[in-house]
């Protein structure tokens, strides 16, 4: 998918939170001072305090020879990332994937998000309002890359929403500092008269590796778009999440299974650090391509052990399509549940329902053949054999009643009933032979009927009369009549067999 | 052939099997090994699977667990209660794959945490029983086989080959009704055993025999394979 991103400048961050707790200050120039090599320093101004031609990095006593009237106050460390993070928590609305930009912005991934406000344009102009709403003064513009994104924000003319596949264009009319350079790196790029981003593009890119260091191409690469640069979330999109970035694309199973063990370690050990495990957990792989490919798996109970886990990602393995190769691993662990320490017991335990190793068994089962071919059941106290056993939701549950064993119940009990052809006698009597399948079937015993109703609150019918007999051969079978014997419309069927 | 190691017994179970131990090396009934039973029809299965739950009832006990692999399943669970197993102790894998049981039986085979695994299964080579039978040898899970309607019969590694066939039901003093399950309990092979057939009734959750240990003539145990 296309990616679109909006890096948003807060032109004055601080001096705008501090406004917002103190509105008289709103139009009077005001600036924070911090202490700096014994005198104090100016590291953040209003705008009324820069048109006055005061600017971040002058001596205070400077400032206020200038501007007698000057509102001054103490400036608090890390109040910048502080803000920048609350902001980026709440941007979250308009986004997931909210990166701080310190020290005076905000990085926003926006793929697939702006249909959602009607269009670049107008997402644009809502993220912006609402900003304004809360007091900062914002500027935001969006663009294929956060490079370009975020030298536009702070130093376009024309229009901040960047069309896709023109960012190069609207990078060429911007001065160098709108790459993220260093400052040295600007300041000999102006002296070279290099004074726009068209005047060097194009240059060889050795000979700009050899006057500005690879730094400099590397920042030019991320803003063109020919190197990826990935945000850091504020709140991580997955709270159990482990990312593993390849130094050389990855393409064999090998690699991919030191990848995944290596983030299975990772990951492992903070669930056991919070005593949590793990009931799901995905594999994302990055590609060189863009594209990203993914396994998931699934536990029967929380587990945090790093070799069965592994084993379950391993039968699957194979299925990644690794192309062109793997630049980023990404496990994430979207289903989470406490891990009781007691279990931990249960590896030297009674072997039984309860062990460990069982469930290890179950989920590399259910990894090949599916969850739903695994069935356990418990007893549901109903009487109509089909609904007198529901089934487990985990292999942990216990039973809540007793199984039955006060009825004769069939080992083999067909799913659905087949019709069998019978010759009865007078009403209530089992039958004296059927057919079944073709073949006849002479009764010789019976007993019954064990007469079984609907039950009417949950399904409405006939009723059953069960028969448990006995052929000439010695086969013992569960047969039932549908219904009334004189409503005449009344039918037979074989349902089971006895041992 | 590799190693049959003796040893692994379950007391609970040879006092439960009465003359039916004689049959076995050093009179007790070889557990962590696979069992193959046959059957050939519906009826057949359904006391196969039954003598097989009686031998369940004193292979797990309280605390065991069976994983039952089947690809056919009728097994209707709450009719494992009369056998003196709580079903819930079960697990039932349902494939739809013929092919899957027996990779599934080989994996379960491993799991020490089992009491026994249970596979019904149409065909299985020799190959495909040797490899059961070697992951049992490690685990000392006991296997059985049911073959649902073997048609050719292969030579396999198991260490038994059963038959269990239904006898008409018996009830004193000629009362109506049907009586106790009686079944014809055939071993056609045994390794380091003597074969033998029994007529045996399950009678408030124990063998009841109604013949003694008779052992098969030898003309018979050849034809049987």
């Amino acid at each position: 998918m296309e990616k679109r991103f909006v890096s948003i400048w807060f032109r004055h961050l601080r001096t705008d939170w501090f406004t917002r707790l103190q509105p008289h200050l709103k139009n009077l120039p005001f600036v924070l001072r911090t202490p700096q090599h014994g005198r104090m320093v100016i590291t953040a101004s209003n705008s009324v305090a820069e048109s006055k031609g005061l600017s971040c990095g002058m001596v205070l006593a400077d400032a206020r020879a200038i501007l007698p009237e000057l509102e001054v106050q103490d400036d608090k460390p890390d109040l910048a990332e502080k803000l920048l993070t609350r902001l980026a928590e709440w941007c979250i609305r308009f986004t997931p994937i909210v990166a701080i930009d310190l020290p005076d912005g905000l990085l926003l991934d926006t793929s697939g998000c702006s249909h959602l406000w009607g269009g670049d344009a107008l997402y644009l102009k809502e993220i912006v309002r609402r900003l304004n709403e809360r007091g900062y003064e914002a500027r935001a513009a969006m663009a294929d890359t956060i490079g370009s994104a975020w030298g536009v924000a702070r130093f376009g003319k024309g229009s901040l929403v960047i069309t896709s596949g023109t960012h190069v264009d609207a990078l060429l009319s911007l001065p160098p500092e709108a790459l993220r350079l260093e400052t040295e790196t600007v300041e000999r790029l102006h002296k070279l008269g290099l004074h726009q981003v068209k005047q060097f593009i194009g240059m060889p890119r050795t000979a700009l590796r050899r006057r500005f260091g690879p730094q400099f191409l590397h920042r030019l690469d991320m803003a063109i778009g020919q190197e990826i640069e990935t945000l850091e979330p504020v709140q991580p999109v997955e709270p159990y999440q482990e990312r593993l970035p390849a130094l050389e694309p990855v393409v064999t199973a090998p690699g991919i299974e030191i990848g995944l063990n290596e983030l299975l370690k990772r990951l492992c050990g903070r669930l056991q650090g919070e005593q949590k495990g793990l009931r799901n957990a995905v594999l994302k792989c990055y590609r060189v391509d863009g594209k990203m490919v993914q396994v998931d798996i699934g536990t029967n109970r929380p587990s945090h052990h790093v070799t069965h886990l592994f084993k379950l990602f391993e039968l699957k393995i194979p299925t990644i399509e690794p192309a062109l190769g793997i630049e980023l691993f990404v496990l994430e662990a979207p289903k989470v549940e406490d891990y009781l320490p007691q279990q931990e017991k249960m590896w030297e335990g009674k072997a039984g329902i309860a062990d460990v190793r069982l469930s290890e068994l179950l989920d590399r089962l259910a990894v090949k053949v599916g969850q739903q071919a695994i069935h356990r059941y418990l007893p549901d106290e109903h009487y109509w054999p089909e609904r007198s056993l529901k089934s487990a939701l985990s292999i942990q549950e216990e039973t809540t009643s007793e199984w039955r064993s006060d009825k004769p119940r069939p080992l083999q009990l067909l799913a659905n009933p087949e019709h069998i052809e019978v010759t009865a006698p007078i009403p209530d009597y089992p039958p004296m032979l059927f057919l079944h399948r073709g073949q006849r079937h002479k009764v010789v015993r019976a007993d019954g009927p064990e007469r079984i109703e609907q039950e009417w609150w949950l399904q409405q019918g006939q009723h059953r009369d069960y028969y448990r007999v006995e052929d000439e051969t010695g086969n013992r079978y569960w047969i039932f009549r549908l219904g009334h014997y004189h409503d005449e419309t009344y039918q037979w069927f074989l349902h089971g067999y006895f041992v | 052939m590799q190693g049959f190691k003796p040893g692994s017994t379950n007391a609970a179970l040879d006092s439960k099997l009465g003359t039916i131990r004689d049959a076995f090396p050093n009179r007790s009934f070889p557990t962590g090994a696979v069992h193959e039973f046959l059957s050939d029809s519906k009826e057949n299965t359904t006391v196969t699977s039954g003598f097989i739950a009686g031998l369940l009832s004193a292979l797990m006990g309280n605390a065991g667990a069976t994983l039952w692999i089947s690809s056919s399943r009728t097994l209707f669970p709450p009719a494992l209660k009369s056998f003196g197993i709580a079903p819930d102790k079960f697990i039932f894998l349902d494939l739809k794959k013929e092919a899957d049981v027996i990779w599934a039986m080989d994996e379960a085979l491993k799991c020490g945490a089992l009491t026994s695994v249970v596979g019904e299964i149409k065909k299985i080579s020799f190959m495909e029983s040797r490899r059961l039978q070697l992951a049992v040898e490690k685990s000392n899970v006991t296997g059985f086989i049911v073959r649902n309607n073997a048609k050719n019969l292969t030579t396999t590694a198991c260490v038994s080959r059963w038959k269990i066939s239904s006898l008409p039901s018996e009830l004193h003093d000629d009362l109506p009704g049907v009586g106790y399950p009686k079944w014809k309990v055939e071993l056609l092979r045994i390794r380091n055993g003597q074969p033998g057939a029994w007529d045996i009734q399950w009678r408030h959750g124990k063998f009841k025999f109604v013949e003694q240990f008779q052992a098969t003539p030898l003309e018979q145990q050849k034809q049987a394979g």
